[in-house]
């Protein structure tokens, strides 16, 4: 009936899991409490949960991000814990069996849970602005694949209290994550979780894509497109081409282990070297589709606070561009060690060392617009120049990992786990708080506190040093990736360091959240709010509307004539809102609860087949294409906002402006 | 299940004729299937012999069974473009005759593909045998499930086209989109009787 | 869309009864003719091979140009990129994988 399902999946012998199921399950019986105390529950469901607006989809995304970041923050500093401890006949306080489901989770968590959904939230808020569209595409679509990715981490985190996770790392290499090795339910639940935010961020690529390619504003070719706009169809284009890769790969490990096949068995003519060449075909454009968005996050801030026009526009997306294409021809690069040739290795390692030169243009662009410029450093800012500096000795430590000579003493070691931490914290990381602290006040109307900010990227920069740079020093005295406990005097110091770097980050992130709550208390502070709709004088048109914009965004279509819409039209005196009107009725898409459970039954699907309860699989399955067809079927899908209604939202807008202009 | 409400808004003054973003979605999304059958070839051509001492393509395929399927595979085809001929004139029961017809050749090809894989497990060479099968069976039943979809989806607009006069722009643009995904399968046919079958028989 | 616009792309964009059996006889005729190259043996295993690739080519650009439309109008442009960036990508993997997989096998001896 249960199918693997019993008592015993329940991890009650592991006392850290016992506390922290305790710890989840008073907050959030606590938060579900307030809901129900403050009556919000319908508010939660009719204005969020079932939303199609990508407005608030994206702050859905944010918040799912957040969540991921502490959850796999926690697992940081556990490790780091370990390995501070386990030194010396010391075994520390995580025996293998959980450490290896902790840095399995930890990987998985910020790549696919943290990562994405950051990097897509700033999709949702930004790209439909920034074209002058009303909304995506494709909007139930839009919904629909945030639920797919909320799916995807729910399971992910159940499985800390039902069962256990895979061990096999955030890729679960085979043969280590094949049934004869890793019979447990780690390795299914961490397929099942991914193959369904999979489904998720493929429809994102698909959405983002259409919405790009088909609903600019009139007038703006693809060269008057906002950079971020354009890292944003790369990034588009790469989860298309990539996504699928990885929903084949890991359909095939899974077959392998629910039907007995022998694609990458040892026996049976299987080949795990295979997986390895998929997998990555996937993985390396995934590194690209998180940095390109952190790019394009940059290239707006980074001119908005110098005053000055992003420096080399062209150049900048040409070498975006060139990004995309070379990301899919350097895979090899990631085992180097596996066995292939010099001449396959050598194709490889130049591929990857050719990336460092649109990737180098892009640092000189944005270093020449602060040349010259007014540079206001502003928290924001912060995060930019912090990125240029460890950007950059994460891009040189990744040009020594491509020499394929080199990779064969630096392949696995902590070398290469401070490499991708320094792209990926000082890259994609500080890019979406970057990219969080400068549209913050687009998505709520009031800006975040600037001592907190500051605060905040102090303690994670520093910290961040702290953390990594020991691990260089690790991975050259020859300690691997992975490793429970060791007994080298060499090393000990060294995680000493590391552990202090990444208490300083706890800091950051604690520094974070003060800054959000010291922000939302001081909200109405008129320092704070933002009236305009455009508090750091930027460029781009999300800074036309209002903050937060009305549902339909603009209830004009703005005309676009110029690169920086909106800063050529401040400057020439031309009202991007056309304001007065006359207003036309605006078609709107209706929120829909499809979405939702679609999500649902995806939940039962998938976490029927982790246990191998096939009746609960099938009603899954049937749950959610039926949930589709009814949707199908459904022809309440739209409606019109009178134009008075229109009118009345945006002349109550204009005045507030004429307001504060006379002050 | 989308719809293209804000785009005709916001693009309606410059551009005089523009396809739906419905179809072109459908379009972009397909191109992701068309990477998914792709990979799979890529798996099926490194593990083509990897037997494992078991059998050959040669000596379990035959040519009968698949000439059938290929046969009404194509014949398929053709009933489909002549239902999308009879959408285009509004054409309601000529459209479910046609849909109806498509299906049936479509289930035939699946009782075929069935049909094949119960025999070549009961004899032994089922998907579990080597890596060679594994890679033969994905593939194939890869494609089978897409049609049975694609008959799902069939059957789905059969009914929410019966009983009606008309087609209205988002009916069409159904129409459209399991039109590409239909003839898009024909094409993974194709390469499928070619690389997997033909070239295993040779 | 007024209706004599929609009525001037008929042809193109949707498809006619003789297009369809066109393509349709077309398609049957590459088919016919690779299950005969094929099973005839009349080439090398090597030419059998090739003369198939080159036949299922033919056919797969008939197909979609007689059943899924695809042409060189301007407003196919996006469609058309799309396709070809995508036959790009499954080239890359495609050739890629097969490339290193030999590549290692051969290096490794384990083949």
């Amino acid at each position: 009936m249960l199918g693997r399902l019993s008592l015993e999946a329940l991890p009650l012998d592991v006392p850290i899991l016992v506390g922290t199921f305790i710890g989840v399950a008073i907050v959030g019986i606590a938060v579900l409490g307030l809901i129900t105390y403050y009556g919000k529950w319908g508010y939660l469901w009719k204005e969020w949960l079932i939303s199609v607006d990508h407005k608030r989809l994206a702050v859905m995304y944010v918040v799912l991000a957040l969540v991921a970041l502490f959850r796999g923050f926690a697992d940081a500093i556990m490790m780091r814990t370990q390995l501070a401890l386990a030194y010396n006949g010391n075994p520390g306080y995580l025996p293998p069996h959980h450490y290896d489901q902790i840095f399995s989770a930890h990987g998985t968590i910020m790549i696919f849970f943290l990562a994405m959904a950051f990097m897509t939230g700033l999709f949702n808020l930004v790209v439909p602005l920034q074209i002058g569209a009303r909304d995506v595409a494709f909007p139930f679509l839009n919904n629909f694949s945030f639920w797919m990715t909320a799916v995807g981490f729910i399971l992910v985190n159940v499985s800390l209290f039902i069962g256990e996770f895979s061990q096999c790392g955030w890729l679960a290499y085979p043969p280590l994550s094949e049934a004869q090795f890793s019979p447990g339910v780690g390795v299914d639940y961490y397929l099942v979780a991914l193959q369904i935010a999979g489904v998720g961020t493929l429809l994102t690529g698909v959405n983002f894509f259409v919405t790009i390619i088909k609903m600019r504003a009139p007038g703006m070719g693809l060269m008057k497109m906002p950079v971020f706009t354009w890292t944003a169809l790369c990034a588009s284009i790469l989860i298309m081409v990539a996504f699928p890769v990885l929903t084949v790969a890991l359909a095939l490990l899974g077959l392998d282990r629910y039907l007995g096949m022998h694609f990458f068995t040892n026996d049976g003519g299987g080949n795990q070297m295979l997986y390895l060449s998929l997998i990555w075909s996937w993985g390396h454009p995934e590194v690209y589709i998180l940095i390109l968005p952190a790019f394009g996050v940059f290239s707006e801030v980074v001119p908005a606070f110098s005053r000055k026009p992003l420096f080399g526009y062209t150049a900048m997306v040409y070498a975006t561009c060139a990004i995309l294409v070379l990301s899919l021809v350097v895979w090899v690069h990631h085992f180097f060690t596996m066995g292939a040739g010099p001449d396959v290795n050598a194709f490889f390692g130049i591929m990857t060392m050719i990336i460092s030169i649109p990737t180098g243009v892009k640092l000189f662009n944005w270093m020449l617009t602060i040349y010259k410029g007014r540079v206001e450093y502003h928290s924001t800012m912060y995060w930019a120049i912090g990125f240029m500096i460890t950007f950059t000795i994460g891009g040189m430590t990744g040009v020594m990992m491509a020499i394929p000579a080199a990779d064969f003493v630096l392949h696995n070691s902590l070398f290469l786990i401070a490499h991708f931490h320094n792209v990926i914290i000082g890259g994609v990381y500080f890019g979406y708080v970057c990219g969080m602290n400068f549209w913050f006040p687009k998505a709520f109307g009031f800006k975040l506190n600037e001592t907190w900010g500051k605060a905040a990227f102090w303690f994670w920069c520093i910290g961040f040093y702290f953390a990594f740079t020991p691990l260089y020093v690790l991975g050259f005295e020859g300690m691997t990736r992975r490793m429970n406990h060791y007994s080298n005097p060499d090393w000990y110091p060294w995680l000493l360091v590391a552990e202090v770097g990444a208490v300083m980050i706890l800091l950051g992130i604690v520094c974070q959240l003060t800054q959000l709550y010291v922000s939302i208390r001081d909200r109405n502070l008129p320092q704070n709010v933002d009236v305009t709709g455009d508090p750091w004088d930027a460029r781009a048109l999300e800074w036309s509307t209002s903050s937060p914009p009305p549902v339909y965004n603009f209830a004009i279509i703005p005309h676009v004539h110029e690169l920086d819409a909106f800063y050529h039209n401040k400057e020439n005196g031309i009202d991007t809102r056309s304001a007065g009107g006359p207003y036309a009725p605006v078609h709107m898409p209706k929120n829909t609860s499809a979405g939702i459970f679609c999500g649902l039954f995806s939940l039962i699907l998938g976490f029927a087949l982790v246990w191998h309860i096939w009746w609960a699989a099938a009603l899954g399955l049937v749950g959610l294409i039926a949930t589709v067809i009814a949707r199908s079927a459904d022809k309440d899908i739209d409606y019109y906002i009178p134009a008075e209604e229109v009118a009345r939202i945006e002349n109550e807008h204009s005045r507030k402006l004429m307001a504060q202009a006379a002050e | 299940m989308a719809h293209d409400t804000t785009l005709t808004d916001a693009h309606g003054h410059d551009d005089h004729h523009h396809e739906s973003p419905v179809v072109f979605g459908f379009w972009v999304y397909l191109m992701t299937d068309c990477i998914i059958f792709g990979t799979l070839f890529a798996v099926f051509a490194v593990l083509h012999d990897q037997f494992a001492g078991g059998p050959t393509g040669k000596e379990l395929f035959e040519i009968g069974g698949l000439a059938a399927e290929t046969a009404l595979l194509l014949v398929s085809s053709i009933t489909y473009g002549f239902g999308m001929i009879a959408a285009h004139k509004q054409e309601v029961n000529k459209v479910i005759m046609w849909l109806g017809v498509t299906f049936l050749l479509g289930a035939g090809f699946l009782g075929l593909e069935i049909n094949e894989f119960r025999h070549l497990i009961a004899d032994g060479a089922g998907p579990d045998r080597s890596a060679f099968l594994s890679a033969f069976f994905t593939l194939v039943s890869t494609h089978g499930l897409h049609v049975s979809f694609g008959l799902l989806w069939i059957v789905t607009l059969m009914v929410q086209l019966s009983g009606t006069t008309e087609i209205p722009e988002r009916m069409m643009n159904k129409l459209t989109c399991l039109s590409l995904f239909w003839h898009f399968l024909d094409i993974v046919w194709i390469c499928v009787f070619t690389f997997v079958y033909l070239a295993s028989m040779m | 869309m007024s209706t004599e616009h929609s009525a001037a792309h008929d042809s193109a964009s949707h498809g006619s009864v003789s297009s369809y059996v066109t393509g349709f006889i077309l398609a049957v005729i590459l088919t016919v003719a690779a299950f005969g190259v094929a099973f005839s043996h009349a080439l090398s295993p090597s030419g059998t091979l090739m003369a198939i690739t080159v036949l299922a080519v033919i056919q797969v650009l008939v197909h979609l140009h007689y059943f899924l439309h695809m042409s060189v109008s301007p407003e196919k442009r996006w469609d058309n990129q799309v396709f070809i960036f995508t036959g790009l990508f499954v080239f890359i993997l495609i050739v890629g994988t097969i490339f290193i997989m030999v590549n290692t096998s051969t290096n490794m001896m384990s083949r």
